[in-house]
């Protein structure tokens, strides 16, 4: 009896020793290449790049890769100090903040990743709403809407007189200021009396307790919780991109027909980081592996042209920083401790 | 009724009321840990404690934000304690009167009651950018020493007020001198006492993300801090990450990692109730 545990224990020693040598790395996996990434900005994003950094430790198992999750914001600000490398980011660089980039001597390019579709949502119950217009949100969420448009029936006359309950990302976010802009036409302008969250879980559990309730989120939460909600087509009363009011899906997230509310993810490489080897295998593995990691974490990924196409762009923009100055001295402290 | 029964009658309700109200905070804590502990209880494996950040939710682990959790809690209490009780010593036996430490006072009391992502803005600025620490182990342990040092010189103060006056008296009349006397009466009087502040000081660095995630700490960390000057990730910062992705897998994660962080802090404050209740015995007036 004592010698059958003991064969166990070996075993299982064994296999718990075999499990700790390690990950295999990739065949073409590159051991010469050191290095540090800092990679900051958007949570919306981070999944995206935590999925491939992660990958990158078997291509590169000698560079050392963070991320942060600062927001879009928070990263573009140190990223215009030149102290990180990429910043992701789930809106355009604002011109302050780019400006704040070129006086610091740092150029940057823009390159899109993903795609997230910021889906309109009611509970299962709400058996009024079939589909919503572009204008209608925009009635609904514009800052004069604010205790004014309180009850369904004054957004389209034959919806209930019920109340209306809203749910929306946090005015810190860049879905906020993405969904803003979409929508009332300028962004970080809306109504404030909405029920907020930087976390989109809680508005999935608020949509889906809250038979009068209305609310928008990325993508990936409506698919993890498809049994709990009801998304609803938007019509943007354009027929150029499909016609009527679209359902968000893979296709039309993909092929742009669910506008305006499709959304493309960025991630941005400054001049220096250009320069470093690196962050430009780093990125060229992004680009190699992006449309299967976004997908997997939830993501709609890019037509294959786009990949190629921006793929290129960063070639391009890598050629440029070659030659310039790497202005190191420039660069604000904060960046030591590596 | 008389009188004397009504008045018993109110003292009996007023019993009840507040077994009551103690029993609610206490349910409530019974279920939030009953819950944490189903969801997350089966997570947890060596596994669990060893991987390394994943975007697969069950081969995600937090063996580097752990580790940053435990690097954090050191650091800051190495700097947060001395000072503390050196602070807590100077306001009780030496600056009494002044107004320097009327002022002091004021706004140390005040310190205790602002919040958390003040100190990180804090602690971005001036360790981070002017000490040029960037965002490394030794920025966010100097920014929650700031957090927990108006708790530690509070707590510090009412042990030190709490030794009589006896003791005090009895070592100047054997001709102790001011240092003596604190050192060897005061101190060791009001040790069990400056511990619980310690505690709780520890207890509410331990589950802070916000100043940290001010101050550049990141949800990606790969490999495990060798020295105060590495990047880091704390367990706060993790469960906050996992919380909110999408698929449900990671809110089991983020729970599992909950109950991981409980008992960091359960064994962090055992060994500070131990010290105390060791303390304690020795202490006889």
């Amino acid at each position: 009896m004592l010698h059958f545990k003991l064969n166990n224990l070996a075993t299982a020693a064994l296999v718990l020793l075999v499990a700790a040598c390690g990950p295999k790395y990739n065949e073409d996996a590159d051991f010469s290449l050191k290095g540090d990434i800092s990679i900051d900005g958007s949570s919306t994003v981070y999944p995206i790049t935590e999925a491939v950094a992660e990958e990158y430790r078997y291509e590169a198992p000698n560079v050392r890769t963070t991320i942060g999750v600062s927001g879009s914001g928070g990263g573009f600000k140190k990223f215009s100090r030149g102290e990180i490398d990429i910043s992701n980011a789930s809106r355009s660089i604002k011109d302050e903040e780019a400006a704040t980039a070129k006086e610091n001597g740092l150029d940057f390019v823009e390159l899109s990743v993903a795609y997230d579709g910021l889906t309109i949502v009611v509970n299962p119950e709400n058996n009024w709403v079939k589909d919503i217009t572009v204008a209608e949100l925009k009635k609904i969420w514009e800052p004069a809407a604010q205790n004014k448009i309180t009850h369904w029936n004054q957004v389209r006359p034959e919806w209930p007189n019920r109340e209306i309950h809203l749910y929306g990302a946090g005015v810190e976010s860049g879905t906020y200021d993405y969904f803003t802009e979409a929508i009332v036409g300028k962004s970080h302008a809306s109504r404030g009396d909405y029920t907020a969250s930087e976390d989109d879980n809680v508005l999935v559990q608020g949509v889906s307790t809250d038979v009068n309730a209305l609310g928008f989120f990325g993508y990936a939460y409506y698919e993890e919780n498809k049994a709990k909600l009801k998304a609803i087509p938007v019509s943007d009363e354009d027929e150029s991109n499909g016609k009527g009011a679209i359902l968000p899906s893979l296709q039309t997230i993909k092929d742009g027909s669910y506008a305006p509310l499709s959304r493309p993810l960025f991630i941005y490489i400054n001049s220096a980081a250009a320069q470093k080897p690196a962050v430009v295998k780093f990125v060229d593995f992004y680009f190699e592996n992006a449309a299967k990691l976004s997908r997997e974490v939830g993501f709609i990924p890019l037509p294959d042209a786009k990949y190629t196409e921006e793929h290129q762009k960063f070639k391009t923009f890598v050629a440029e920083s070659a030659g310039k100055p790497a202005k190191q001295d420039n660069v604000a402290p904060g960046n030591i401790g590596h | 009724m008389t009188n004397s029964e009504l008045n018993r009658f109110k003292d009996k309700a007023f019993q009840g009321f507040g077994i009551f109200c103690t029993f609610i905070g206490l349910i409530v804590l019974a279920i939030f840990l009953i819950n944490i502990l189903i969801d997350g209880l089966g997570r947890i494996d060596w596994e669990f404690l060893n991987n390394l950040p994943s975007r697969r939710a069950h081969r995600a682990g937090i063996y580097t934000a752990w580790i940053g959790t435990l690097w954090i809690l050191v650091l800051s209490s190495v700097v947060a304690f001395p000072l503390g009780i050196a602070a807590g010593v100077y306001l009780e036996e030496y600056g009494k009167k002044s107004r320097i430490a009327n002022f002091l006072e004021v706004n140390i009391s005040n310190l205790a009651g602002v919040p958390s992502i003040i100190y990180g803005l804090l602690g971005l600025e001036i360790f981070g950018r002017v000490f040029g620490l960037g965002g490394s182990l030794l920025t966010g342990a100097l920014t929650l020493a700031l957090l927990m040092l108006p708790i530690i010189i509070v707590t510090t103060r009412e042990a030190i007020k709490a030794v009589p006056r006896s003791i005090r008296d009895a070592s100047f009349a054997l001709g102790a001198s001011k240092w003596q006397t604190i050192w060897f009466q005061v101190l060791p009087a009001s040790f069990g006492g400056i511990l619980t502040g310690v505690i709780l000081a520890l207890s509410r660095a331990v589950g802070e993300a916000a100043p940290l995630i001010v101050i550049g700490a990141l949800a990606y960390v790969p490999f495990a801090p060798t020295s105060p000057l590495d990047e880091f990730t704390v367990l706060p910062i993790q469960i906050f990450n996992w919380i909110s992705r999408p698929q449900a897998a990671f809110a089991t994660n983020a729970a599992a990692a909950i109950i991981i962080l409980l008992l960091i802090t359960f064994i962090l404050n055992g060994i500070a109730v131990y010290l105390r209740n060791k303390w304690q015995k020795k202490v006889k007036w």
